[in-house]
């Protein structure tokens, strides 16, 4: 029993039907108690009153639009070296899932910052790196979709996506990098600095795990219909030929 | 590779080659951003480091579909992938060429487009030393970009997706560099990191590249 029996195309589909169910609803009951924890049972804060609520929908999406690309990173690398092709798909199902993210970050971050800070967008290094993910993003996808032969194309794209990475670090480590800038530091740590209270850190830490919930919940559907389109184009191609 | 390096910088600098075309870009970009933005001195010296640098960056990028894609077609490519000389030295000295006709005269040219812009006099050797030490960088990083999308029809589009996010930090802390020469502040982090920038895409991205154009070769 290893890892790369799931590189099985049949396999992965079997195992994906059955954990798929049970993980949408694990994924749902955690979003809905979490969010609802966040925004209705945890008091205003004193100085930025409800809405320092949007942080269960901000931080959450933003960790994940970031780990969406390492998720992409991991499996770029295995379709490079291993060459399974369920791999480059699950890095391909996963770009869409890992923009939304990222734009849901951006946008309830303009949120924020326009009652908070008195702007909706500030130069700040972690708002820029996190804008240039997003711009790799696009082009990821782009990539994708220019190329007409599926190898080729998961070819290139892994290698776009180890570059690209070197933004992904920038952007997960320029919390700590710079302390200038309007974003505040890294505020959930497990020791020292400034920390998110724990009435707001609880319920918080629930929202990411929903978040991630997610994102595999979606990985996994957006895998398994790759899978099947590949599927239905390899038959396409076959009838083709016969004719 | 001397021999490559000299077919390409021949190919470049002769008829059709667009050897001009950037220069007379970069050029264009200064005397239009004036024109835009109206001719106060006080306004133009201060944003004259980031134009002149978005000016570069687009002149680098507009001769980058050329960089593989003509010899792509002809089927050269082809050849120089099954030469004896190592692909990523191959990427790497056309790289090198790249610069050699885009970036180094952009460098040349930048201190008489910096009198167009008003930059401050104490910013002069300071826009030289930025765009020297930054346009390579420019031109590695754009060889990727290019090899990459080198088997498409429509890469160029593609291509300035994907290249332009890449060129950020190069034009953050180059653009940091003059301007802070120029207002007389500490200059040396931008440099170091302007010139870790580039050392750094001259070390990796030629790998890169040249795995890309044998995925696209295969």
């Amino acid at each position: 029993m290893s890892i790369w029996e799931y590189a099985n195309p049949k396999k992965f589909m079997q195992t994906s039907a059955w954990v798929l169910p049970w993980i949408t609803g694990l994924a749902v009951a955690t979003l809905l108690a979490g969010l609802f924890w966040g925004f209705f049972l945890t008091p205003d804060d004193y100085k930025q009153g409800s809405t320092v609520k949007i942080i269960y929908l901000h931080v959450p999406s933003a960790m994940m639009g970031i780990g969406a690309w390492f998720m992409m990173l991991a499996a770029s690398l295995i379709w490079l070296i291993r060459r399974h092709h369920v791999s480059a798909l699950a890095a391909k199902a996963a770009a869409p899932v890992g923009t939304t993210f990222t734009l849901i970050g951006l946008v309830t971050g303009a949120i924020w910052g326009e009652p908070m800070w008195g702007t909706w967008w500030a130069w700040d290094p972690r708002l820029t790196s996190f804008l240039i993910l997003f711009l790799f993003y696009l082009g990821y996808m782009a990539l994708w979709g220019a190329i007409e032969d599926a190898d080729t194309a998961a070819d290139l794209t892994s290698v776009l996506c180890l570059v690209g990475s070197v933004f992904a670090f920038l952007s997960r480590y320029a919390v700590y990098f710079w302390t200038q800038g309007l974003h505040q530091a890294q505020s959930l740590g497990v020791v020292g600095g400034d920390r998110v209270s724990n009435v707001y850190a609880a319920p918080l830490l629930l929202c990411i795990a929903g978040f991630i919930l997610l994102f595999v919940t979606l990985v996994l559907l957006r895998t398994r219909t790759e899978i099947r389109a590949r599927r239905i184009s390899a038959l396409l191609a076959r009838e083709r030929r016969a004719a | 590779m001397i021999a490559l390096l000299l077919r390409d910088l021949r190919l470049a600098t002769r008829a059709g080659g667009g050897f001009g075309l950037g220069l007379a870009f970069f050029l264009m970009v200064a005397v239009l951003v004036p024109l835009g933005v109206g001719p106060e001195a006080a306004t133009l010296s201060r944003i004259a480091p980031g134009i002149l640098w978005v000016g570069a960056l687009l002149a680098c990028l507009l001769s980058l579909d050329r960089l593989f894609a003509l010899d792509f077609e002809d089927g050269s490519l082809d050849l120089l992938a099954t030469a004896p000389i190592p692909l990523e030295g191959m990427v790497a000295v056309k790289g090198l060429a790249h610069w050699l006709v885009t970036g180094l005269p952009l460098t040349a040219i930048s201190p008489v487009l910096g009198l167009l812009m008003h930059l401050a006099p104490a910013g002069y050797p300071w826009l030289v030393l930025a765009l020297a030490l930054g346009t390579p960088a420019l031109s590695m990083i754009g060889a990727f970009g290019a090899a990459l999308t080198v088997g498409l029809k429509r890469g160029g589009l593609l291509m300035s997706l994907l290249v332009l996010p890449m060129y950020v930090p190069t034009l953050i802390f180059g653009a940091d560099l003059v301007t802070r020469g120029a207002q007389g502040q500490a200059t040396t982090t931008p440099l170091l990191f302007l010139a870790a920038v580039t050392l750094g895409s001259a070390a990796v991205l030629p790998f890169a590249a040249a795995q890309a154009l044998r995925m696209n070769l295969r």
